[in-house]
């Protein structure tokens, strides 16, 4: 019997190259894992043992041919359930959607299983990605494998539970203001927001479009290096997704940081609710960067935290706007005995969508009113335009940021379920570089002493810059070296 | 208080939402509380900044104009909480009166 936990996406691929173990052997251990963990963590919306068996038959019969095996051969991979995948329903963790057939593939989810990765689900999320535990979900929350009383962050907390737990490889997710950065951070485990333009949105359910962007949750730093290998790059089906020249991200991971220039953000690091656990850990992670010869130095992005503030005026107006598709005719719920087309619209979408997405609906209908517009919305875009200058001046310094990627450790269940802004407030580190198009890592730094909870470091770099990213991440991660089975899985 | 009971209501109608009165009253605190956040933002003279509407500096992205399949009928319709004859089914929005 294979342990998947225990291997690597390369050693996975590996072994069944040598035909020491076979994909569908793989998939088998990792469907079993599934069905050992899944009770308690309940990471999945749907499992998928057909589509990852099928998967699996194709790389098994390539091996048997000894054709070439593609770079993710025979990796269980998992898909946050915003992800349109054929075969899957596609719910957003909405009642809304509760029911709803994936018609196409989106571009992420389809590219990474072509590179062989087999699926194996569909994740829990925070309804529509509205929010940033896993609790907005109309399925029932997911738990963090760390500590079953506590959220695994979100919103894609399915995702990065399911890798935490070992249930998956790698899993996708999405990010629009610390997404996928924030349960990483919460959950032990490595997650790449990409920079906006480097991988396809098509298929996948848009949140806030101008913010929004895929990325992988893996274990290891070099994994999600893989992962993004395989989903990057322009299509033609996303106008936004940006053509560059091919990049292998794992050809630098091993070439270390000497001579890197790292920033330490301190104006964030001193911000009140930052535990101090955290801070030290952070603090810890510059020290680690300078024993491996970076070039560590200090600066502040001055107008990062009005972030908070411009990220919920700018996101819940593209959400009202991309939720407006939502009419019970088309697709989704639908109210019944409607007595007229208002009263179609007025019910099927009061019974359909959860209350964190109705908020952010009403929040964005009313910046976007014609008396509101100038005085929020725009000047939230104002606000975008000094963050990125902010950013822009400081990788005029550094190569690098450091900031912490969530102010806390996990957080117990419910604990912030009655107070929207205390969970908005979650996303303080990582929402400046969503507004401002950049790329970004967390990494496991360390554990919080008291409850042996996992802490992570964001690594942040400018736009396209992720293999810089990476590599830093890397070095510090094998710097750092720290045992990250959580208690669940060992 | 940014937002009255009153402006939340005519909000949800604008917002196709057929909200409670309990729902009008928590989301007036709700969105005054966050509002009250994003006045942080509105107090600064940002009179000479321009705004960013996206975060890379694009261009036009542009293609060709040919025809390409698209989803079928069958697919399109798939989904619908109703359908018949290869359509959506709604209720009436024309007529009605005496054929209603």
């Amino acid at each position: 019997m294979i342990d998947i936990s225990a291997l690597t996406a390369a050693e996975i691929r590996g072994g069944i190259a040598e035909r020491r173990f076979s994909a569908r052997e793989v998939a088998e251990a990792a469907l079993d894992r599934i069905d050992a963990l899944e009770g308690r963590v309940r990471a999945f919306t749907q499992v998928t043992p057909e589509l990852a068996l099928e998967a699996a038959a194709r790389i098994d019969k390539a091996a048997a041919e000894g054709a070439s095996l593609p770079p993710l051969a025979g990796v269980p991979v998992a898909f946050k359930d915003n992800l349109n995948l054929i075969g899957t329903r596609t719910t957003c963790s909405s009642k809304m959607l509760e029911n709803y057939e994936s018609m196409f593939d989106s571009t992420a989810a389809s590219r990474l299983i072509e590179a062989g990765g087999l699926p194996v689900g569909k994740c829990n999320m925070d309804e529509f990605a509205f929010g940033s535990s896993t609790e907005n979900s109309a399925f029932g929350p997911t738990h963090n494998p760390w500590d079953l009383e506590r959220v695994p962050g979100g919103s894609s907390g399915g995702s990065a539970a399911a890798v935490a737990a070992g249930m998956a490889t790698i899993a996708l997710g999405s990010d629009t203001g610390g997404s996928i950065r924030q349960p990483a951070a919460l959950t032990g485990t490595v997650g790449l927001k990409p920079t906006y333009g480097r991988v396809s949105r098509y298929g996948a359910v848009a949140f806030a479009s101008s913010l929004d962007q895929v990325g992988p949750f893996a274990r290891t730093v070099g994994e999600c290096a893989l992962a993004l290998n395989a989903i990057s790059g322009k299509d033609p089906r996303d106008a936004t997704s940006v053509a560059r020249p091919a990049e292998d991200f794992t050809a630098v991971l091993a070439e270390g940081v000497a001579g890197l220039r790292v920033g330490l953000v301190t104006n964030l690091l001193e911000t009140e609710g930052c535990q101090e656990a955290v801070r030290e850990s952070v603090r810890a992670a510059a020290e680690t960067f300078a024993v491996l010869g970076a070039d560590v130095g200090e600066v502040e992005l001055p107008n990062a935290l009005h972030g908070v503030a411009a990220i919920h005026v700018i996101g819940p107006a593209e959400a009202s706007s991309n939720l407006a598709r939502f009419d019970g005719v088309r697709y989704g719920h639908r109210a019944q005995g409607a007595e007229d087309m208002m009263d179609l619209y007025l019910r099927s979408r009061a019974e359909g969508f959860g209350s964190e997405t109705m908020r952010r609906i009403m929040l964005g209908t009313y910046v976007l009113s014609a008396e509101q517009y100038d005085e929020y919305y725009v000047q939230a875009l104002k606000v975008r335009t000094l963050i990125k200058r902010d950013f822009t001046a400081a990788f005029e310094r550094f190569d690098v940021l450091l900031t912490p990627t969530s102010s806390t450790v996990a957080f117990k269940m419910g604990e912030r379920a009655d107070d929207p802004l205390a969970m908005y407030l979650s996303d303080i580190y990582t929402i400046p570089v969503n507004l401002a198009g950049n790329c970004a890592v967390s990494v496991p730094s360390g554990f919080d002493d008291e409850l042996s909870l996992p802490i992570g470091l964001q690594i942040v770099g400018g736009h396209f810059a992720e293999a810089t990213v990476l590599r830093a991440a890397a070095a510090f991660e094998a710097a750092a070296g720290l045992d990250l089975v959580p208690p669940l899985a060992r | 208080m940014a937002i009255s009971l009153k402006e939340v209501r005519e909000i949800a109608v604008i917002a196709r939402l057929r909200l409670t009165d309990e729902e009008v009253t928590s989301f007036t605190d709700d969105l005054n509380s966050i509002l009250a956040h994003a006045d942080t933002i509105r107090e600064l003279d940002l009179a000479d900044v321009p705004p960013a509407e996206h975060p890379l500096d694009v261009v036009n992205a542009t293609r060709a104009d040919e025809v390409r399949p698209g989803l079928s009928r069958e697919a399109a319709l798939a989904n619908a909480p109703q359908a018949a004859e290869g359509a959506f089914v709604i209720p009436r929005i024309v007529g009605g009166g005496d054929e209603s």
